[in-house]
């Protein structure tokens, strides 16, 4: 390992805890040669990020370091004075973080923001410093350079911060870039952009990369290595090939399994059990031993120790056996495609407007477009996806469905009664055949009040059942349903996990038995094995409740693994639909098509070239004319500029707004 | 940018007729003339004839918003709230009990409260950001803990104990200035520097704790992350960074407070025998001089709207993201 650019040995760091610190990173090891990238992989909680602050010697407050080296051409960093580490920073090492909107300084200009990495590590100043600048951000795929220098961070989109944050991580000429979870806050098409940048810039300059990431997807477009952590240990270190091919720890191949995708529709998503082990409580074997199916006596005993397996593939696991022929291929059984029957809701010409308002008597000069014309059925135990990009506008349709936003026109009827318009008791009423599930379960239910509480507040808006034995009975029939146990009533929602609150969350929607349930990105803001637990759920409450779900995402793996017909917004509007496989399989849109090859695929074999949109989302302030798409699509043609297409019907059920259809 | 500034002064008239119309009840619909007359006049000298001929000296025999024996615009101009009230927009306050013009003595007071109230506020402003910047460098410290605990120690003493504890040790005791009184031109410095100081020390517990709290959000940060992470230094991150960002919350609270400096300190003008508006306002509700408050209140509303103007300006001064909307 001589020739490592970094090398990490036995790394150590914890966080305080009163007096103690509890070790969030336990004697972790390994190395990065220049023109690497090594991924770290990992749920939440598993000490990625720390790991990443831990070389750069970043740790918050509580942080604190407890041992191990690490060792840069030969420094050792852990060492240095505070004054000499700072040299390193931004200098020779460099970071670029997973929030792109709060990592910029949202009162300094863009140009001062790099100037000051310049300055300090290259002792430019002045006009060498501007040419500079505009060289970075040229370097990152910024068009017009010059006038964004002047410009504030807020007047920027999310992947153009993105990309300043890489311009500022190169201004120093690092040698090595820690890139923690640079895409996860953005949407897949600009995804694909910032994962090309960053490929190429690494490319280019024979930069070691140290990418920290929890997407299987990212890993397999990125990485030469991976190491796989959990618990703040690294349980498995391979290269890219044989992580792929045959991972060798259970965990790792649980990851893999949790993973929904369209080969397991109608299959229960294999799951992890129970929960990563608290900091305070690790046991004394394997971490993993608790969770693990393949568990034995020795681990309960016995940290296992490193195994290689092959060259430069090593597992930390005692058990040596192949992985049994698991569900992932086969045995899916394709459902029986029902009729749909008769849909109970139906949304036809739907629009949201928002007025913007101007100048001294802030009169309306023009309207946000957020839905503009969307139309939708739904049927009782079918899944409809509405699939799109942030900004799209389908979270506005979700609220405008239950009428927690007043539709500026068109119509939503549930059950052939009209809602739109409305008002006090009779939309309260009506109110109960929907309920939402809303996208961040850490803020979504009420801190104050105890789950019983939060789901008998539904049951005793809507007039249903007060009598209050039948109701604690109703209560622990729902928590059981969504597989919490009864004694949950009377705790509070921060005493959960994140896939304990979500399942909180969807028995207060189902608490007053709604027909339809609109799922507002509800396994976003969880990991992967825990997603999985959630997806299970939706699917077994639909196949013994009948509800229907919309299902708001712009996750695509969730789709193919969940929904019966998929919708897909552009630009407040709906460019295509169909039934799933009819999207999946065969995308007649450009838009649905780039979309579709944009997600990163968990998997060696990427089916199709990524189709690359230029630019980001316009505002539906100011939708181009025409074709909304024609400015990205690159397959513009005259006609898209001037005029909207319509409707082209591919199939009864297919349904595309595209001249090249037409 | 100058439609949003004419836009909040538009808003502003509504408020000020709004302020003008409850004072205007506060004082003559609530309290009514007579209730001041029989206030002033004293339990013993009240007879019918006396309230008739005190309020006659002094226009509050006529009625309060419509005038039906007059004519023309007199019906509306002849009255109570025109003569009292109205003209206040006008800056004219009429006379007080002793027969002085309001408006003028006003004029001639403003500069010793704001001798007092401005010095004290742009030192306390200067002391409590330093002090709350120190405190939040070394979070977490020891220095940090016992300098909490001294703000918390500091701002749990009533103003008055400084008062007295000040006049009593630097003046009394150690004789270094004067304990009250106020000079003309340059002889006002040395009246001046103790009710400064006092002023000063007095506000920082309170002040300094509340500006180490907006600091130390500003800390925990992700884009503070993101400085460090370009190597620079930890006074760097600080003054150029933070402070910068921490700036916007502080600033936009204490530019709603400098209006009301003009308006004087009722307390340390009143201990200190300085001749400014704070004293006067005392010294009217001590002699029930009804006209005198009621301008004092009126001003006092005003100059607070001013300040949420100015507030709602140096948003758009100190934020980018309101300044370019």
């Amino acid at each position: 390992m001589s020739d490592a650019l970094l090398s990490v040995t036995d790394l150590r760091l914890g966080f305080m805890a009163g007096k103690r610190a509890l070790p969030a990173v336990d004697g972790i090891s390994f190395a990065i040669s220049p023109g690497e990238t090594f991924a770290l992989l990992g749920e939440s909680g598993c000490g990625k990020s720390a790991t990443a602050q831990g070389i750069m010697r970043l740790l918050p407050a509580a942080g604190r370091m407890l041992g191990g080296r690490v060792v840069m051409d030969g420094q050792e960093l852990l060492g240095l004075s505070e004054a000499d580490m700072r040299a390193w920073r931004g200098g020779r090492m460099a970071m670029i973080f997973q929030e792109p909107a709060t990592s910029l300084n949202p009162v300094l200009t863009v140009g001062r923001q790099i100037g000051e990495v310049l300055e300090r590590h290259r002792g430019l100043t002045g006009a060498a410093a501007t040419e500079r600048m505009v060289e970075l951000l040229r370097l990152v795929g910024i068009a017009d350079p010059e006038r964004r220098l002047t410009e504030y961070p807020f007047q920027l989109s999310g992947g153009m911060k993105q990309r300043v944050m890489i311009a500022i991580a190169l201004a120093g000429e690092p040698e090595l870039l820690i890139a923690d979870e640079p895409t996860t806050a953005l949407d897949v098409t600009v995804q694909a952009q910032i994962l090309d940048l960053l490929a190429k810039i690494q490319v280019d300059r024979g930069m070691g990369m140290l990418l920290i990431t929890h997407d299987l997807g990212v890993v397999a477009r990125m990485a030469h290595r991976i190491g796989v952590m959990y618990a703040g240990e690294l349980v498995e270190v391979a290269s890219r090939q044989a992580f792929f091919t045959a991972p060798r720890h259970p965990y790792t191949q649980a990851l893999f399994e949790a993973l929904p995708d369209i080969s397991r529709r109608g299959l229960r998503l294999n799951t992890i059990p129970g929960q990563v082990p608290a900091l305070a409580a690790m046991p004394a074997g394997c971490r993993f031993a608790d969770r693990c199916p393949q568990v034995m006596a020795i681990c309960r005993e016995q940290s296992p120790p490193w195994r290689e397996v092959a060259g430069g593939h090593a597992v930390r696991c005692h058990w040596q056996g192949e992985a049994a022929a698991n569900g992932r291929t086969g045995n899916a059984v394709t459902e029986l495609d029902i009729d749909p029957g008769r849909a109970f809701l139906e949304v036809a010409d739907l629009k949201v407007h928002f007025p913007i308002r101007k100048g001294l008597l802030q009169r309306t000069v023009g309207h946000v477009r957020a839905v503009d014309g969307v139309s939708l059925a739904i049927a009782a135990s079918r899944t409809l996806a509405l699939v799109g990009e942030s900004g799209c506008g389908k979270t506005t349709v979700g609220k405008a469905l239950l009428q927690l936003i007043q539709p500026s026109a068109g119509s939503v009827r549930l059950g052939g009664n009209e809602l739109v318009g409305l008002k006090g008791r009779r939309l309260r009423s009506a109110r109960r055949h929907m309920q939402m599930v809303f996208q961040d379960p850490f803020a979504s239910l009420n801190p104050r009040l105890r789950v019983g509480e939060i789901i008998a507040e539904g049951m005793a808006a809507l007039g249903i059942d007060t009598e209050s034995a039948s109701h604690a009975a109703a209560i622990a029939a729902l928590l059981k349903q969504v597989g919490l146990p009864d004694e949950a009533a009377g705790r509070y929602p921060h005493e959960f996990s994140g896939g304990q609150r979500q399942r909180i969350a969807i028995a207060r929607a189902l608490a007053v038995q709604p027909e339809l349930l609109i799922c507002d990105e509800p396994t976003s803001a969880l990991d992967v094995s825990v997603q999985a637990q959630i997806l299970n759920l939706l699917k077994k409450l639909q196949a013994e409740l009948g509800v229907a779900y919309l299902f708001i995402t712009h996750n695509f793996a969730v789709v193919e693994y969940l929904a019966h017909d998929v919708a897909v917004m552009y630009l407040g509007r709906i460019v295509e639909r169909g039934r799933a496989e009819e999207i999946l399989r065969s995308p007649k849109h450009p838009y649905t098509q780039a979309l579709l090859s944009a997600v990163p695929v968990p998997r060696l074999d990427h089916p199709t070239a990524i189709i690359r949109l230029p630019g980001e989302t316009p505002s539906p302030a100011n939708p181009p004319a025409g074709c909304h798409f024609h400015p990205r699509c690159p397959m513009a043609m005259d006609i898209c500029r001037q005029a909207y297409p319509g409707v082209t019907e591919l199939s009864p059920t297919h349904r595309v707004n595209c001249h090249l259809a037409g | 940018m100058l439609a949003y500034i004419v836009r909040r002064l538009l808003y502003a008239i509504p408020i000020l007729i709004g302020v003008n119309l409850i004072t205007f009840a506060l004082f003559f619909v609530v309290n009514t003339p007579d209730d001041m007359a029989r206030m002033q006049l004293g339990v013993k000298r009240v007879t019918p004839e006396a309230i008739e001929k005190w309020k006659a000296e002094r226009g509050y025999d006529k009625p309060l918003f419509v005038n039906a024996d007059a004519a023309g615009l007199a019906t509306v101009t002849d009255t109570i709230f025109f003569d009292k009230s109205a003209r206040m927009f006008a800056g004219q306050f009429g006379r007080a009990e002793d027969g002085r013009d309001i408006a003028r003595e006003i004029a001639s007071r403003m500069g010793p409260s704001l001798a007092i109230a401005l010095p004290t506020f742009v030192l306390g402003l200067f002391v409590a950001v330093s002090m709350a910047l120190l405190l939040a460098f070394f979070r977490a410290s020891a220095f940090d803990f016992w300098g909490v605990v001294l703000c918390v120690a500091m701002m749990s003493i009533s103003g008055l104990f400084y008062i007295i504890g000040g006049q009593y040790l630097i003046s009394k005791i150690w004789r270094l200035v004067p304990i009250s009184g106020f000079g003309d031109g340059l002889e006002a410095w040395r009246f001046l520097i103790l009710p400064v100081l006092i002023g000063v020390v007095s506000g920082i517990g309170s002040s300094t704790r509340w500006y180490r709290t907006i600091f130390l959000e500003e800390v925990g940060k992700d884009y503070v992350r993101t400085a460090r992470a370009k190597g620079l230094p930890e006074t760097v991150v600080f003054f150029r960074h933070i402070l910068r960002n921490a700036l916007i919350p502080i600033l936009t609270g204490v530019v709603v407070v400098i209006p009301l400096l003009f308006m004087g300190s009722l307390l340390t003008e009143s201990f200190f025998g300085i001749p400014g508006l704070g004293s006067y306002t005392i010294d009217a509700i001590n002699a029930q001089d009804f006209a005198v408050v009621r301008s004092m209140v009126f001003i006092g509303s005003v100059l607070y709207i001013v300040g949420l103007i100015l507030t709602d300006i140096s948003y758009t001064l100190v934020d980018p993201r309101i300044r370019f909307e």
